[in-house]
């Protein structure tokens, strides 16, 4: 028997002759009387079986194309023994409530897992309690299956909806027992994503495609260099196209929120105040950054990774001490690009502010950072603030930051009227918070067993933290090196140093965060090693991993690296993808593995360049984020990880020339599309009986390394610099 | 100006400027807002619609130029009765879709790649839905929609 801990936070009454229950997420405290009323049905309930037998999961994260409606709704239909058929899904706004709703760091099944099972476990005892009681039976001897409570020895059934109400009048259950994986009879098995059937007809709904009442559309010019500020505006032309209302300045605003300066167009459609914008003339002064380039941060970097970093992330042993003396030391530089996040459905916003009431419609992964962003902003109570979380065309970490939401309600604010802010894909690529470019430099020196002895890497980028509110230096590099500090090879002496590049490019969250750029220098390099000490580079590998080798940062207490799983996916991945096995003349075969949000990833790569042509003719990817609870929503996650990250690897760059943006479009920022996507991904899991984890980016940080070293294999050339820029096959 | 275009079997008289593109003509006006857009200059394919049967990008076609035509949208390609098309089920089937907003656009060209019979081989496939852009990558499902959607025929 489980204990069942958070009785406190549930919460369960009679909804208009059905039952709903409320549970609290640990760390949120209940409310007084937030235990819902019969009468108007409370929105925020987790869980309601209404009298026609349906039931409506609300789910407080967002989704944008992870599954996250699907698997938690999996982890409450499970334990509940509900018609999977019957579930549906609503998402949940903004409540402090929820708790954390900011969804990002594969961190949804992890905070969900338990409270959400316990919630349908808890349910399902109500249910059959009332049914019992209704026989005159021991409730022991009644069962549950698809959305009735059955009793075998009477052949008696009775669906939950007709004893919802019953059973909403009696008391909660002290403890629960949840379901060992054996007895899964949902989890564990394929699920179509929840989404598609609206998806399919086109009835889906996305902040873009949001509309409320007297609801105006606007266009932003927002400062191309940034940092800039508007010197003057002639909007004369903009205001004589038909239907342009007004036009509004938009001060800038930093406060971490980073809202660019910019200009208003205002108009009774969409299309009126894209013209109305072209027919802007603003006159900019380009701030502070206009020098800055890519050049310029490359020249930066190089010369920061050639000498003691800044700041020393960790230190063991006496790596200088040893390259000092070596005998031969190994030294790559490791370059990448700012990356955006290019989400399908460009950022927009839709908000409607009246007196000191904020409410907004936003495609946003972080309601609670925006609705706390909101209320500072626009000098209100957050109690009168409403976040509408609406389904969203991609995320990646680009909907983390609460800047599309904010500007839209300022502008609300402005014009007393709902608008709905809508930004062009040009908009959107310039005006990111992109993934820092990094250069890593590491040395290395081996002993006289070909192991690696000493190891110091430095690395320099414009910090993600530095952006949102100066720490107090050192500080930064702990966040910058994850991937790298704490590579989990046996190298007794070793050292990472970081150095601050200063850069005006707004930086964020993409997908994995700094593993995407650490891991592709770390992996990269033991490679090259490996060849260097004559020995094969899964091998090596593998004889490197045995236990928490860094001191610094600190390894998770709740979820230590467990170096056996690390092992296991790489053993996984060769033996699936005949590591060793001859290939075809011109190709080659390219191994990696990585440690990320807790999840652990190995990969293999075959490719072959012909012409200089690539093709990538098989991807093996073997994972461990523990139990999979859809099988379907986890292999698409690691499939899109792994292909994200080859975009990544092979096509995508943001430059910066003048303190802008180069890039504009998808013909200058080029991504990875069907046909120059590997044939061939074969997915495998290694379901380490554990807590389970995300799936949504352990997979993309060893995608580069990877490619780089099948690369190696097929041409004897060495990839250090993203992106590869060689053209598909 | 005045433009007269059916719109999924429904005759349509659309009342607008004449440089409104079908996409806005299709979101802003019919409220058709299945159609998606994500580049606005024809890169990303995530505003295909059926134009008299063959596939357009809505963003690049002026909805003048729909004037006496037809036009297939996401909203229509269900039969009667809500019957789904092949090229729905099978996407709902193999799961071809993440965050689903380039779905629609995925779908439509899905649809004309059949038609036009490039369905056969995966090369074929992945060759004729080179266009349509899927930043959540759900590409190997996409793939073996269309391949089971065509086999269905």
């Amino acid at each position: 028997m489980t204990a069942f801990t958070r009785r406190d936070f549930l919460k369960v009454a009679a909804v208009g002759g059905g039952l709903v229950l409320t549970i609290s997420l640990p760390g949120c405290k209940p409310k007084a009387g937030s235990a819902p009323a019969a009468g108007p049905i409370d929105p925020s309930v987790f869980v309601r079986i209404n009298p026609d037998n349906s039931i409506v999961i609300t789910v407080a994260k967002s989704e944008m194309g992870q599954g996250v409606r699907t698997s938690l709704a999996m982890l409450v239909a499970e334990e509940l023994d509900a018609d999977w058929n019957q579930v549906r899904v609503e998402q949940a706004s903004f409540d402090p409530k929820y708790g954390e709703m900011g969804t990002g760091g594969s961190s949804s099944v992890l905070s969900n897992w338990k409270p959400m099972r316990e919630a349908g476990a808890a349910l399902r005892s109500l249910l059959v309690a009332a049914a019992a009681k209704e026989w005159g039976v021991d409730p022991k001897d009644c069962q549950t299956e698809n959305s009735f409570v059955t009793h075998a020895v009477s052949g008696r059934r009775i669906h939950f909806g007709a004893v919802a109400e019953k059973a909403a009048a009696l008391p909660l259950p002290k403890t629960v027992v949840l379901k060992p994986k054996a007895d899964w009879k949902l989890l564990g098995k394929d699920r179509v994503s929840i989404i598609s059937a609206d998806v399919i007809h086109g009835k889906a709904v996305y902040g873009l495609d949001v509309k409320v009442p007297g609801m105006l559309y606007a266009a932003i010019e927002r400062t191309p260099t940034f940092g800039g500020r508007v010197k003057s505006v002639d909007s004369a032309k903009a205001l004589a196209v038909p239907g342009v209302k007004q036009v509004v300045e938009i001060p800038a605003l930093a406060d971490g929120i980073n809202i660019h300066a910019g200009v208003a167009v205002v108009a009774t459609n969409t299309w009126a105040a894209l013209q109305g914008r072209r027919l802007l003339v603003v006159d900019w002064d380009q701030g502070p950054r206009a020098a800055e380039s890519t050049e310029s941060y490359q020249e930066f970097m190089t010369a920061a990774v050639a000498r003691t970093g800044d700041e020393t992330v960790n230190k063991q042993g006496d790596p200088d001490g040893i390259l000092a003396k070596a005998t031969q030391v190994f030294s790559q530089t490791f370059e990448t690009p700012f990356l955006s996040h290019a989400t399908m459905e460009p950022m927009n916003c839709t908000a409607s502010v009246t007196g000191d009431q904020v409410e907004v419609w936003s495609p946003t992964q972080f309601p609670d950072w925006g609705a706390q962003a909101l209320a500072a902003a626009l000098k209100t109570d957050i109690k009168n603030v409403r976040v509408h979380v609406t389904l969203m065309g991609g995320g990646f970490g680009r909907r983390i930051n609460p800047d599309f939401t904010v500007e839209a309600a300022l502008l609300s604010q402005r014009i007393k009227q709902p608008v709905k802010v809508v930004w062009t894909r040009e908009d959107d690529l310039t005006h990111d918070f992109y993934r820092p470019c990094s250069t890593h430099r590491i040395e290395a020196s081996l002993g006289a067993d070909g192991l690696p002895e000493a190891w110091r890497h430095r690395i320099s980028t414009p910090s993600i933290d530095v952006f949102y509110g100066p720490k107090p230096a050192p500080g930064w590099g702990p966040n910058e090196s994850d991937g790298s500090a704490n590579m989990s090879y046996r190298i007794p002496n070793r050292s990472c140093e970081y150095t601050l590049l200063e850069s005006g490019v707004p930086r964020g969250w993409w997908r994995a965060v700094s593993t995407t750029h650490g891991m592709f220098a770390v992996e990269s390099m033991i490679d090259e090693i490996a060849e260097a000490a004559g020995k094969d580079p899964y091998e090596y590998r593998l004889g490197l991993i045995d236990k928490v080798w860094w001191q610094q940062p600190a390894d998770s207490k709740t979820f230590p690296f467990n170096p056996e799983r690390l092992k296991g996916v790489l053993q996984t991945a060769a033996a699936k993808a005949g590591w060793g096995r001859q290939l075809p003349p011109g190709h080659g075969r390219g191994i990696s593995c990585g440690f990320d949000h807790l999840g652990y990833a190995a990969e293999v790569f075959e490719v072959s360049v012909i012409a200089g042509r690539l093709r990538i003719h098989r991807v093996v990817v073997a994972a461990d984020s523990g139990p999979v609870l859809n099988p379907n929503g986890a292999r698409s996650q690691l499939e899109g990880g792994v292909i994200q990250g080859l975009s990544a690897a092979i096509k995508e760059r943001i430059t910066i020339t003048g303190g802008a943006v180069t890039q504009r479009n998808f013909d200058t920022y080029s991504m990875l599309r069907i046909n120059e996507a590997p044939a061939v991904i074969e997915v495998y899991f290694v379901e380490t009986d554990t807590h389970p984890t995300g799936f949504g980016e352990p997979a993309v940080p060893p995608v580069a390394a990877g490619l780089a070293n099948a690369i190696y294999r097929a041409t004897g050339t060495r990839v250090r610099t993203l992106p590869l820029g060689l053209r598909m096959a | 100006m005045v433009v007269r275009v059916t719109v999924n079997g429904r005759a349509e008289v659309l009342d607008l400027d004449a440089r409104t593109t079908l996409l806005a003509a299709l979101r802003d006006q019919l409220r058709l807002t299945g159609t998606k857009e994500g580049c606005d200059r024809g890169e990303c394919g995530a505003c295909t619609v059926l134009l008299d049967g063959r596939p357009a990008l809505a963003c690049l076609v002026l909805a003048a130029a729909t004037d006496g035509r037809a036009v297939t949208t996401i909203e229509g390609l269900a039969g009667a009765g809500g019957a789904l098309h092949p090229v729905q089920q099978a996407f709902v089937d193999h799961d071809a879709l993440q965050c689903g907003f380039c779905t629609p656009g995925q779908i439509m060209s899905a649809v004309a790649c059949i038609e036009a019979g490039k369905a056969s081989t995966d090369a074929s496939i992945r060759e004729w839905m080179s266009g349509n852009l899927c930043r959540c990558a759900a590409y190997p499902q996409i793939r073996a929609a269309i391949a089971a959607a065509a086999d269905r025929r």
